[in-house]
């Protein structure tokens, strides 16, 4: 089955499709070609550390690196000097709230953000609250969408910093960032806003949208892992506490020698972002209607998790009822997908994000995240479509919840045993 | 994470899926977890006149493991005496699918509900 040169569902022959179909694009992405192809030659000849003043090897390095901070800068509508390199999205995010929460902690001690935010963030505040600092989760609405007004009155001249994900990693929804901004600095507070999965995505442009610190990482867009960014505001400037002491490289807010090849790699991977989103978020788009509707069309209570129209084209998050999660996974090895419970970790629990949304539990424990992306075809998206198909078919059919629903019975009704 | 290919047989084949009448006299049922922990077993047994389990069948919603471990004590159970039946312990399931840790939940419910279709059975026929 998994030769990968052709497959047979239904005794129809399958053009080549590579198994396992990756369909977990949030997850991370493979390299663009043309980002390796640009990344190369700062591995071998061009080698040159990007911080040495008195020779050519440095000056290419230099050259290319500040080549690539402006690619990036471009893509967010940005100043190159506003842009920080790291070492990916969780660092940008550390030394985001950190940073700028530790330079006005004799000033304003409160962090607002919300319950969906991606571990990283969450992990930070929760490191704040140890420090002093008070923290204020807020709730999402059940389309995953945070609520104006309970922003509004949790931010207050007492709140240094707001930071709410622009869109979601696990429903793919896309928070009002501009509103939020707007609210946030009504108080004086600044704006964070961690753009993993946004930038390259959705348009985005920090002067419009009001964002005083952006958090973005290279492998979400097609660049390479174990580079990220961060921009930082420079007019009016934002100020932070480096979290990386050392040769004071980034303007001092990030020391550590650069990669030359991994800066080349997130700055060509911004410049394709930028040229082809708008093309790319449209056959995104009618890839994720084709798999939805035609899993829609055969399948019944199936849900999708999050906003409807709130979202970016390469995410559905999909609850099958009355089929459990892991065991959904467990049948379609031939697709690379994550189950939005994390039952495959030993805590048995479903996703927090679906439960912050409201989704019942037992729904929660059975939904799939399908990523889409550049490298998506039509046809593995019908392999796809079928295989989940069949296999949901397959589960149902074993499935005592769907056997008493079948029946009529409502299963809230039936006095099920303690958890 | 890794499964026994006993385990990976009995998920991609399950044995015995399916149900009796729970009606009938002959059939115990048991009916055990809850949706919201993301398993639930129902597992019957249809027992003869002379107290033997002739068949049994099972439908589950739950994890590899949990769907294997229903699947595997139909098989076991089938032909023994009730008494016989209770003795299957946990224990005995996690070591034949080599569940791992984190999975040694599905191997107890399946042993509940072994029982639980037993009591059932007995509870139908007046014995305790």
């Amino acid at each position: 089955m998994a030769d990968g040169n052709s497959d047979q569902i239904g005794g129809e022959v399958r053009p080549n499709i590579q198994l396992p179909i990756y369909l977990d694009y949030q997850a991370t992405t493979p390299l663009d070609p043309r980002v390796l192809d640009a990344m190369m030659p700062y591995f071998t000849g061009k080698f040159g550390n990007p911080h040495s003043r008195s020779h050519s090897y440095g000056w290419d390095a230099e050259e290319a690196v500040e080549a690539s901070r402006e690619q990036v800068a471009k893509l967010i509508g940005a100043d190159p000097r506003e842009i920080i390199f790291t070492s990916g999205a969780t660092e940008s995010n550390n030394l985001a709230i950190k940073g700028v929460a530790l330079f006005n902690k004799d000033r304003r001690n409160e962090i607002v953000t919300v319950v969906t935010e991606h571990k990283c963030v969450l992990d930070t505040c929760r490191h704040l609250e140890q420090e002093g600092f008070k923290v204020t989760y807020l709730t999402v609405k059940t389309n995953g969408l945070i609520d104006l007004d309970e922003l509004r009155a949790a931010v207050n001249d007492k709140t240094v910093l707001v930071s709410v994900m622009a869109v979601n990693n696990e429903i793919g929804v896309i928070q009002p960032i501009a509103e939020i901004a707007k609210i946030a600095h009504e108080k004086g507070a600044l704006f964070h806003t961690d753009a993993a999965q946004a930038a390259g995505k959705i348009p985005l442009d920090v002067n419009a949208m009001g964002i005083d610190l952006m958090s973005i990482s290279g492998h979400k867009i097609y660049g390479p892992k174990g580079i990220g960014a961060l921009y930082v505001r420079r007019k009016p400037r934002v100020r932070l506490v480096a979290q990386m002491n050392g040769g004071g490289q980034e303007r001092g807010m990030r020391s550590g020698t650069l990669s030359p090849a991994l800066c080349v790699g997130i700055g060509e991977a911004c410049r394709i972002a930028r040229e082809e989103m708008a093309a790319e978020a449209v056959r995104l788009d009618a890839l994720a209607h084709r798999f939805h509707d035609k899993v829609k069309a055969k399948l019944p209570d199936v849900f999708l998790n999050g906003d409807e129209t709130q979202r970016i084209p390469g995410n559905l998050n999909l609850s099958f009822a009355y089929v459990e999660g892991e065991s959904l996974i467990m049948g379609i090895k031939d697709l690379a997908v994550s189950s939005g419970s994390a039952c495959t970790s030993a805590s048995l629990e479903p996703s927090y994000v679906l439960r912050a949304l409201g989704v019942e539990e037992e729904l929660a424990h059975t939904s799939i995240r399908f990523g889409f992306g550049r490298f998506t075809t039509e046809a593995e998206i019908d392999y796809a479509a079928e295989t989940i198909i069949a296999r949901v078919s397959k589960l149902r059919e074993m499935s005592p919840l769907w056997e008493m629903v079948q029946d009529g019975i409502d299963i809230k009704s039936i006095q099920w045993a303690d958890h | 994470m890794a499964y026994s290919e006993k385990l990976v047989d009995h998920y991609e084949n399950p044995r015995n899926v399916g149900s009796f009448d729970k009606g009938d006299d002959s059939v115990g049922t048991g009916l055990v977890g809850a949706p919201a922990c993301g398993d639930v077993m129902k597992l019957q047994i249809k027992v003869s006149p002379e107290g033997l389990i002739e068949d049994a069948k099972f439908k589950t919603f739950g994890c590899g493991s949990a769907i294997a471990s229903s699947s595997l004590v139909t098989e076991w159970v089938k032909g023994k005496s009730l008494d016989e039946a209770a003795t299957i312990k946990n224990t005995d399931i996690a070591q034949h699918l080599a569940l791992p840790p984190v999975k040694i939940h599905c191997s107890v419910l399946a042993e509940d509900a072994i029982k639980a279709a037993i009591a059932d059975y007995k509870a139908k026929h007046g014995q305790s």
